[in-house]
């Protein structure tokens, strides 16, 4: 009991002041996860839309495929984006395991599915809800996608932001294709990880408060965002 | 000023939904700078037979044809749906949108917008978000909205109904104004005073099946069939 009252009071020192470790491995997690984000946000919110108000021969199997994407195991998609980068892989040349970029393709393979299918059912609400009017008013293809995005901007931000909240935490995948290696590719989770196994719980416990405090920055963003769409406030 | 509106016709058109007919089949040609009004009892097809003519649901059989190319009739054409579809941002912004999807410059719209908030009474609400406007309130703005591009063709289902006495006149002094400058009109209605006050001619449907169609004080004075007899004295029609 001691031990960890200590490893608090420990931890609130290094955070207080801006101790150099916690900050470079913040700033990395916060770096390869909006990396991730914006990468995986591009792919996934078009995309969701796209899905929502076009119809073609194998949408209900895209959906279903992309919901089954989404309970991937991050471990799982660790050892196969290891596999594709490792020396003897695919892309083995790229020299890109043990980078920062492996784990952002690590983190945009876990998100993308995510954002998309949040992306995908609020899209369907809203073009079911737009569908009527948007057809008579003649809008082009262009226009339609527009205007769902813009009119669903909340919801898509609420899409977002679960992705981040699931890339920021995420440790499996991005210990294996990272490495958690001393000042290149060591994020929160794999320091926490790294720093419990070696029973320093100063730096784990610091680095656990930055966590959650990320994690509840997130949470309230979303409850906000809902909020204004719910009231109606614009 | 609007251009000289196309004309219309529907030939054997039919529309089925799981697998039974709910329009048609139909044949009718709409033509002149009338005021038509759709009359019939709920489920007759109104807001179906709207829909078709407008191109927003699809024929099972035949054809909608305009008098002008398609790309052309649907530009010419506006449309206010029975339940008004909002779009989840401000009353003016609503009002910019069909403006706005024109490509017309930011000063036109905006004249054009505070022009018909005024008109439609919504001039103290344009910043309010409509999905919160009050039931009357969003068929107004519906109807603002269809207005403000200066339409050829005006299709109507059922504008006045969550309207009190007052703002039916409003609303109908104002359909009364763009008929004058030249906006063909194509409205349904459940209120028999309001059909004798606008109708120029009539269109009569009866289980998808159009029953008569004419003259709109022929219709009055001496409807042809029982039917519509039964229906004009508020009878339940079979
Ligand atoms: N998508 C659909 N699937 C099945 N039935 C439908 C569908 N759309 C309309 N119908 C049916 O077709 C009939 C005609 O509907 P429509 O909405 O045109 O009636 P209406 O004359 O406008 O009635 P109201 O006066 O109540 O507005 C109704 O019986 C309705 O239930
Ligand atoms: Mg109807």
């Amino acid at each position: 009991m001691n031990e960890i009252w200590a490893g608090i009071q420990a931890a609130f020192r290094l955070i207080v002041t801006l101790d150099a470790d916690l900050v470079e491995i913040t700033l990395r997690s916060l770096q390869v996860s909006l990396s991730a984000l914006v990468i995986a946000s591009l792919i996934a919110l078009p995309f969701g839309t796209w899905l929502a108000i076009r119809r073609f021969r194998y949408r209900r199997a895209t959906i279903a495929t992309l919901n089954a994407l989404m309970g991937l195991p991050p471990v799982v998609v660790g050892l196969i984006v290891y596999l594709m980068l490792s020396r003897s892989g695919p892309f083995g040349v790229l020299g890109l395991l043990f980078t920062p970029t492996a784990m952002i393709i690590a983190q945009v393979i876990i998100i993308t599915p995510l954002i998309a299918s949040i992306t995908h059912q609020a899209m369907r609400e809203l073009w079911a809800e737009y569908h009527d009017l948007l057809i008579s008013l003649n809008t082009s293809k262009r226009q339609r996608i527009a205007t769902l995005i813009w009119d669903g901007r909340r919801t898509l931000l609420t899409a977002a932001l679960a992705g981040f909240g699931r890339a920021i935490g995420e440790v499996g995948a991005i210990m294996i294709v990272g490495g958690n290696i001393d000042h290149a590719t060591r994020v929160l989770t794999t320091a926490i990880a790294l720093e419990t196994g070696k029973g320093d719980f100063a730096l784990a416990l610091g680095l656990g408060f930055v966590l959650i405090a990320l994690a509840l920055l997130v949470n309230f963003a979303i409850h906000a965002l809902s909020r204004t769409e719910r009231e109606g406030t614009w | 000023m609007v251009e000289p509106y196309p004309s219309v016709s529907l030939k054997d058109a039919l529309v089925k939904r799981r697998g039974k007919p709910i329009l048609g089949p139909i044949d009718l040609a709409l033509s002149g700078t009338g005021f038509t009004i759709v009359l019939g009892p709920n489920g007759a097809g109104k807001t179906t037979l709207l829909k078709v003519l407008h191109g927003v649901e699809r024929l099972s059989k035949g054809v909608v044809a305009w008098s002008v190319p398609d790309a052309q009739a649907r530009q010419m054409q506006a449309y206010v749906f029975q339940s008004p579809i909002m779009l989840r941002r401000s009353v003016r912004q609503n009002l910019a949108y069909p403006l706005q999807l024109l490509g017309e410059d930011k000063a036109a719209i905006a004249s054009k917008v505070t022009d018909w908030a005024r008109r439609i009474g919504l001039e103290e609400a344009l910043d309010r978000p409509a999905p919160r406007l009050s039931g009357g309130e969003r068929q107004k703005l519906a109807l603002g909205r269809a207005l403000i591009r200066s339409p050829q063709v005006l299709f109507l289902d059922e504008p006045c109904a969550n309207l009190d006495g007052r703002s039916t006149r409003e609303i109908e002094a104002l359909l009364q104004d763009a008929q004058a400058a030249g906006t063909r009109i194509i409205m349904t209605t459940h209120d028999l005073g309001q059909a004798r006050r606008l109708a120029s001619d009539l269109v009569f449907l009866l289980h998808g099946r159009l029953h008569e169609q004419g003259e709109a004080s022929a219709f009055f004075a001496t409807p042809r069939t029982s039917e519509a007899k039964a229906f004009l004295e508020g009878d339940i029609v079979e």
